[in-house]
C-alpha cells in the first residue's frame, strides 16, 4: 500500500484549497450584491443631472459648452481606463485591456498620441509596463469608492481637454450585463454625446443665480464625474461577479480532482487487500 | 391638502439618493444666501454653498439634511438638489489633480513615451489564448 498515504495527503490539500475558493466565492457573492446596490444608488443622480442638462440645452441654446462641440482635428486623445485593484477575477481585466488597446492602436495608426488616466492598480501596472503616457492615476479605491478619490484624476483629463492638449476623452470599463456576463466597452466621454434626447413641450428659461455660465460649467463637470464614478462602481460589481464565477469553477475543479484522487486511492487500497488475501490463501495452501 | 400646493423634491448625490418625497416648503443654502422655495416657484438654477437643506411636509414635520454644496434646480412642482459628496473648491480640486498626477509619475519610474502597442497586443493575445485553452480543457472534462 505504497502510494496510499501520499494520495490521502494530496486529497487533504486539495480539500483545503476547495474550502478557500468556496469561501472566496461566497464573499464575492455578497460583495456583488452590495456593489449592485451602490450601482442602483448612483442612478438617480445620473438621471437627474441628465434631465437638467437636457432642459438647459433647450432653454439656453446660445451658450454652447466646449464639451458639446466636436473638434475638427484630433491630435491627441485621452483614455480613462477603469480596472480592478485585485486579481483572481478571471479574464475581466484582460478583456477590458484588449478593448482599450485595440481602440488605442487605431489612433496610433493615425499618428494620434494617447494619454492614459489609469484607475485601479491593474490598469496602472499594465500601462506603466508598456510605457504608455500615464498622466494621472487613482488606485486603492476599495469596495466602496468615493467620488472624492476620483475628482483629481478626472480633473487632470478635463484640464487637458480644456487646454487643448487632448481633443477627445474616452472611458474604458466593464459594463455589468448580468452575473454571468460582463462586457468591456469604450465610451466617448468628451465631446458629450446624446444628452438632448428629451422633448420639451414649451419653451422657458431658468433664473440663474449668480450667472448661467459657471452653473453650466459646474453641471458639465459633475456630469462627467458622475459618469466616471458610475463606471467605477459598475466595474466593482463586474469584478465581484467575475470573481464569483472564477471561484465557483475553481471549486468545481477541486471537486473533480478530489473525485479522481479518491478513485485512485480506492483502487490502490483494493489492490493491496486483494494481494494480501491471495498471499494468505497461498500461504495456507502451502502449509496444509 | 390641496395637491397643487405641494412639490416633489429629490435630493441626490452621486453616491446615494438622500431624499425623495412630497413637501410643501424647502429651504436651501443657495450661493447668494438661503432661499425658501414654495410650490409654483419660477424655474431657478443656482449653485449651493455647503449647509443645511430643510424640507417641511404636509403634516408640518421638518426634516433637515446637510449638503456639501452642489446645484439647485427649481421647477414649479419639482425641485432637484444635486448634492456634492465632497467640499468643492477650485484650489482643493487642483490639489487633488496634482496628487493624481504625482501618483502617476511615481508609478512610472522610468518614463518614456514610446507606447509599444505591438508588444502590449502580443502579451494580451497570449493571455487570451491561455484563457481560451483553460476553458476548452474545462469543457472536455
Amino acid at each position: 500500500m505504497a502510494g496510499a498515504k501520499e494520495i490521502r495527503s494530496k486529497i487533504g490539500s486539495v480539500k483545503n484549497t476547495q474550502k478557500i475558493t468556496k469561501a472566496m466565492e461566497m464573499v464575492a457573492a455578497s460583495k456583488m450584491r452590495k456593489a449592485q446596490d451602490r450601482m442602483r444608488a448612483a442612478r438617480p443622480y445620473a438621471e437627474k443631472i441628465n434631465n437638467v442638462l437636457a432642459h438647459l440645452s433647450q432653454a439656453h441654446p446660445e451658450y454652447k459648452h466646449p464639451y458639446l462641440s466636436e473638434r475638427e482635428q484630433v491630435k491627441r486623445v485621452g483614455y480613462i481606463v477603469v480596472s480592478t485593484d485585485r486579481g483572481l477575477c478571471g479574464g475581466l481585466n484582460t478583456n477590458m485591456f484588449k478593448a482599450a488597446v485595440v481602440d488605442m492602436a487605431e489612433w496610433d495608426a493615425k499618428d494620434v498620441e494617447v494619454d492614459v488616466c489609469a484607475i485601479g492598480k491593474k490598469s496602472v501596472g499594465f500601462f506603466s509596463r508598456f510605457k504608455a503616457t500615464v498622466v494621472a492615476q487613482a488606485s486603492n479605491l476599495g469596495d466602496t469608492p468615493s467620488m472624492e478619490e476620483l475628482i483629481g484624476a478626472v480633473k487632470v483629463m478635463l484640464d487637458a481637454y480644456d487646454e487643448g492638449r487632448i481633443d477627445r476623452l474616452y472611458l474604458v470599463s466593464n459594463d455589468f450585463v448580468n452575473t454571468m456576463t460582463q462586457e468591456a466597452n469604450v465610451h466617448q466621454l468628451v465631446p458629450v454625446k446624446g444628452i438632448m434626447d428629451e422633448e420639451l413641450t414649451h419653451h422657458w428659461d431658468y433664473i440663474y443665480e449668480p450667472e448661467s455660465k459657471p452653473i453650466i460649467d459646474g453641471l458639465m463637470l459633475r456630469f462627467i464625474e458622475s459618469q466616471v464614478y458610475r463606471s467605477v462602481v459598475e466595474n466593482i460589481a463586474c469584478e465581484m461577479s467575475a470573481r464569483m464565477m472564477a471561484m465557483k469553477s475553481a471549486t468545481d475543479n477541486a471537486g473533480d480532482i478530489i473525485k479522481e484522487l479518491q478513485t485512485i486511492y480506492n483502487k490502490a487500497r483494493q489492490a493491496a487487500i486483494t494481494q494480501e488475501i491471495s498471499e494468505i490463501v497461498s500461504g495456507a495452501a502451502a502449509v496444509s | 391638502m390641496n395637491m397643487a400646493m405641494t412639490m416633489h423634491v429629490d435630493i441626490v448625490s452621486a453616491e446615494i439618493e438622500i431624499f425623495s418625497g412630497t413637501v410643501t416648503e424647502l429651504y436651501a443654502p443657495a450661493e447668494m444666501g438661503e432661499v425658501g422655495i414654495m410650490p409654483r416657484h419660477a424655474p431657478l438654477l443656482s449653485t449651493m454653498k455647503p449647509g443645511e437643506v430643510r424640507v417641511v411636509d404636509q403634516h408640518g414635520d421638518t426634516q433637515s439634511f446637510f449638503v456639501n454644496g452642489g446645484i439647485l434646480e427649481v421647477q414649479p412642482h419639482v425641485v432637484t438638489i444635486l448634492s456634492d459628496t465632497a467640499v468643492r473648491a477650485a484650489d482643493l480640486d487642483e490639489a487633488a489633480a496634482l496628487e493624481a498626477k504625482a501618483k502617476a509619475e511615481a508609478a512610472m519610474a522610468d518614463k518614456k513615451t514610446d507606447y509599444d502597442f505591438a508588444r502590449a497586443k502580443v502579451e494580451l493575445m497570449e493571455a487570451m489564448a491561455q484563457l481560451e485553452t483553460i476553458n476548452k480543457l474545462r469543457k472536455r472534462k
